[in-house]
């Protein structure tokens, strides 16, 4: 079937079969960043951005992106290595496999909670899983990182 | 030191947190082929008859492989030093099936669609068999998992699969009957932890390609590259020279990666057909056909004298190996060695344990490996100990913890604790707690009541006399270094580790030093990254190789100055002597012309000892008497791994570890179906811990000076899973008085044990 969207900015025309998922899609089409890591939407690792809100790509057809904006972490390189800067700082990258879906969730919260309290960014990023970090050292990169970019805008309108 | 001892950045951070392609099925070919296997859906049975004709008219099936069509050398998947402690009890595919997801078939095809319809048309007539799904009741039982001829131990561990024993041991110093006799205060308890997934986010995952020299190339999310070379060999039944295994970036791997779990089957597709080929492991085969934790029970008797010196311990470990024995002759070990040495005074012990077959998932390598199970056991029969005397468990382990100098009972590994600053991590421990005050318990008002719970905690640092760790320092022409390793780094750091401990040495940047590793072909032979060997051996390895190469360095230096190689220095930029100095770079290029010296250095190191490193994990948890949910709101680790060469990365083990141990002392739990079927194969039915469930996890790192180690170092990624079952475990006994000894602690458990105790009174 004909799908027509926009991946990572760039408008496509694509051939996708009616029952692949957009994880796989996205994959074939060189988008690696995009993992697997359940199959059962638990583990939040193959996140990317629908029209700017975060969605599961394992469970979403390809054919669903008919007429959107997809973006993954290849669309968001600069701000992936903003906020990835944060996360290496406290070692809590770790193995990697998890940050990408995490970071895109990352990008997908600071859309849509504006200064959000710890336990808020537990909350909006409860369905991203990690098993190496124990999660602390992310939430630390997390509060660092809106902290400066809070001061930044501040800055800005300074 | 400009880099050890820093908290420094990773040096694949940034690939990694920018979702650069780097892990194996990133890098795998567009053209693999697709390789899935038949699983079986019974515990114990035969195939009788298997029919693959319409499952290879399927298009796009390229072959299908029964038991009929591979060879017949009994092998382990276990990733240990030749001759392995594990009996060798597999094949790549075995007419006995032995577990609900045992391999029954491979099926390699161009597509996944085309390798899923063929599975579904392969036609098994299976016998079926009884199976053996209670531990307690495997050995000498009358259903034998392991039945065959061929099946062999090759070397004694007390293993006789005519008695379903994968192991069997007795060690004794001292008697401890008598002594236990004598003792005031004893306690005489059980307990029993359950099999856990190490659920690492990259499952198993290997592609093999063939080379133009007829050779099998196997890239391999692995933690034993070397390993992976000499199993495969033995089971295609080629020379190992005719394998290359590469390791990739890893996804986690905890120990699940310590065994072969996905490899053999690409392998073996490929050897057949000369194509490429892959397999992705599935979560839902990650959760029943891989390589868990041992469900251990174990009994402890412990006894102390009126003031609390605890003075015997005797410990008796039912292990579950599950199908095949990967792992199971060894973790049962550290159930006993680790724990009995927390207690210095201990003057006699008895460590006895049988390791039983069943036909239940097999076994293997988990982050702790049975240090982690007996730790819970013998810490929570002390706290229990405690409490029968009327002492502040804190108080029973200031009067009995491992000292610097002090004997280590049991251990076997080294006599002494040559460095040990347990002593202080109880103290700070207790600081950061605000133990004194928080214990035993706080009733918040509302339900609620918070209690604390303290556990010690010990490991080792490599396998003493076995482990090898290799390190190949490299002179380049433009004057950078290649670092060459073979242990595998698996997300943990190790190559940012190593490659500071080498910058120190060689007195250069770090960004001057490539780091290289794994690839069989090239790399120095490294047993692999497991029993908290790498930065401690390959760590070794790196200072042995840096230090003879700065000689290498000086001495062609010194013939560049016209003078002797004992009248100069480097200072990691220049060779210099009194007036004169050439620069390293000149070195470097000397050593590209008209040269006889190589300016490259391979060094290996094995240790006689493996010296433990130690820790303190103070839990708080609260817990709601209505329901019984428990939290862990806080939880405060002090930890001694000798010098932490990268303080960051210290912490986030132990947070991790730490975070693990939560998941294993209040979720996690492989379950079966009284058909012997895994209930929890999926992240839906098996929880491990999401952000919600971590409270606060505060580190702080109490090191000591380890004379053999790199600059000092003791390990430390695996002592951090070994405090969180005991500590929390005993926490809730504080908050509720209800004293769980079988894990894990699931809110039915707390709530009913409430219920039971009001009942009493």
């Amino acid at each position: 079937m004909n799908l027509s969207f926009w991946l990572n900015g760039e408008y496509r025309h694509e051939e996708v079969e009616p029952d692949t998922m957009l994880l796989d899609f996205l994959r074939e089409k060189g988008c690696y960043s995009v993992k697997c890591g359940c199959e059962t939407s638990n583990c939040g690792l193959c996140t990317v951005l629908m029209d700017g809100k975060p969605v599961l790509s394992c469970s979403v057809p390809a054919l669903r992106a008919e007429g959107k904006k997809i973006v993954t972490l290849e669309g968001m390189q600069k701000e992936a290595e903003e906020f990835g800067s944060f996360l290496a700082d406290e070692g809590a990258e770790q193995c990697g496999f998890c940050n990408p879906g995490f970071i895109m969730n990352i990008f997908a919260m600071e859309q849509e909670l504006s200064d959000p309290t710890e336990e808020e960014i537990k909350e909006y990023l409860a369905g991203n899983l990690c098993r190496c970090s124990g999660f602390v050292g992310q939430t630390r990169s997390i509060k660092k990182y809106l902290e400066y970019k809070k001061t930044q805008k501040e800055g800005a309108e300074a | 030191m400009k880099y050890v001892s820093k908290p420094i950045r990773k040096t694949d951070a940034m690939a990694l947190v920018t979702g650069k392609p780097v892990y194996t099925n990133d890098l795998a070919p567009k053209d693999c082929l697709i390789v899935k296997v038949l699983r079986s859906p019974h515990a114990n049975a035969w195939v009788e008859e298997i029919k693959t004709g319409t499952a290879r008219q399927v298009s796009g099936i390229v072959a299908v492989y029964t038991y009929k069509d591979v060879p017949q050398n009994r092998f382990t998947l276990a990733g240990q030093t030749y001759p392995e402690l594990s009996p060798y009890d597999h094949l790549i595919l075995d007419r006995h099936l032995r577990f609900v997801g045992d391999a029954v078939a491979i099926v390699a095809g161009e597509n996944e669609a085309s390798v899923d319809k063929a599975l579904k048309r392969i036609k098994v007539k299976y016998k079926v068999e009884e199976p053996v799904l209670d531990f307690h009741k495997a050995k000498d039982g009358k259903v034998l998992v392991h039945p065959e001829n061929d099946w062999e131990a090759k070397v004694p561990v007390g293993a006789d699969n005519r008695r379903n024993l994968c192991a069997s041991a007795l060690e004794e110093s001292g008697d401890v009957d008598k002594i236990l006799s004598e003792c005031k205060y004893t306690v005489d308890e059980t307990y029993h932890t359950k099999a856990n997934q190490q659920a690492m986010m990259e499952t198993f995952r290997t592609y093999c390609y063939m080379d133009y020299f007829g050779r099998l190339n196997v890239v391999s999310s692995t933690q034993i590259p070397f390993h992976v070379r000499r199993i495969l060999g033995t089971a295609l039944d080629i020379p190992s020279s005719k394998v290359r295994v590469i390791k990739p970036r890893i996804g986690g791997g905890f120990g699940a990666k310590q065994t072969s779990v996905s490899e053999i089957y690409p392998a073996f597709v490929t050897w057949k057909t000369g194509r490429p080929s892959k397999i992705l492991y599935s979560r839902y085969e990650s959760q029943i056909c891989s390589s868990p934790r041992h469900e251990m029970e174990i009994r402890v008797r412990v006894g102390a004298d009126e003031k609390g010196i605890v003075r015997a311990i005797d410990v008796y470990t039912l292990s579950n190996a599950g199908a095949y024995g990967e792992h199971s002759p060894t973790t049962v070990g550290l159930s006993g060695h680790k724990s009995i040495a927390l207690y210095r005074h201990t003057e006699a012990y008895r460590f006895a344990y049988d390791v039983v077959y069943t036909n239940m998932q097999a076994a293997g390598a988990y982050r702790g490996y049975g240090a982690t199970q007996g730790i819970f056991a013998v810490e929570s029969a002390v706290n229990e100990l405690a409490h029968k005397m009327g002492m502040d468990p804190v108080k029973i382990r200031e009067l009995n913890m491992p000292v610097q100098g002090g004997p280590l009972p049991a251990y076997g590994d080294c006599d002494t604790a040559e460095s040990c600053t347990m002593d202080q991590c109880m103290e700070r421990a207790k600081e950061m707690m605000n133990w004194d005050k928080k214990y035993p318990c706080r009733d918040m008002g509302n339900g609620k009541v918070r209690g604390v719970g303290v556990a010690m905690a010990m490991q080792g640092s490599s396998i003493a006399g076995v482990d090898v760790g290799g390190a190949d320092m490299k002179l380049n022409e433009d004057g950078s270094y290649t670092l060459g390793l073979g242990c595998a780094d698996m997300g943990t750091g190790c190559d940012t580790i190593l490659a500071q401990m080498a910058a120190d040495c060689m007195e250069t940047p770090m960004e001057n030093i490539v780091v290289f590793g794994v690839d069989t072909d090239i790399s120095p032979y490294d047993s692999g990254s497991y029993a908290s060997a790498t930065t401690y051996a390959t760590g070794m390895a790196v200072v042995r190789a840096c230090t003879e190469l700065r000689g290498k360095i000086c001495a062609l230096g010194a013939q560049m100055l016209d003078t002797e190689p004992e009248k100069v220095d480097f200072d990691g930029e220049f060779v210099y002597c009194k007036d004169k100095k050439v620069s390293l770079k000149e070195i470097a290029v000397k050593g590209t012309c008209g040269n006889n010296q190589e300016l490259q250095v391979t060094r290996t190191f094995s240790s006689p000892i493996s010296p433990p490193p130690f820790m303190v994990g103070m839990a708080e948890v609260e817990v709601d008497k209505e329901t019984g949910s428990a939290k862990v709101v806080d939880y405060v680790a002090v930890v001694d791994c000798g010098t932490p060469i990268n303080p960051n990365l210290v912490r986030v083990q132990t947070e991790g570890g730490i975070a693990q141990g939560i998941g294993m002392a209040l979720y996690e739990d492989i379950q079966y179906s009284d058909k012997g079927a895994i209930r929890n194969n999926s992240f839906m039915q098996y929880k491990i811990p999401s952000r919600l469930d971590i409270g606060d996890i505060r580190v702080e790192i109490c090191g000591s000076y380890e004379p053999s180690g790199p600059f000092g170092a003791k390990s430390v990624g695996e002592l951090v899973i070994d405090t969180p079952c005991p500590a929390i475990t005993e926490a809730i006994y504080n908050a509720t008085g209800v004293r769980a000894r079988e894990l894990p602690v699931t809110p039915e458990k707390i709530a009913l044990g409430i219920l039971k105790k009001d009942s009493e009174n």
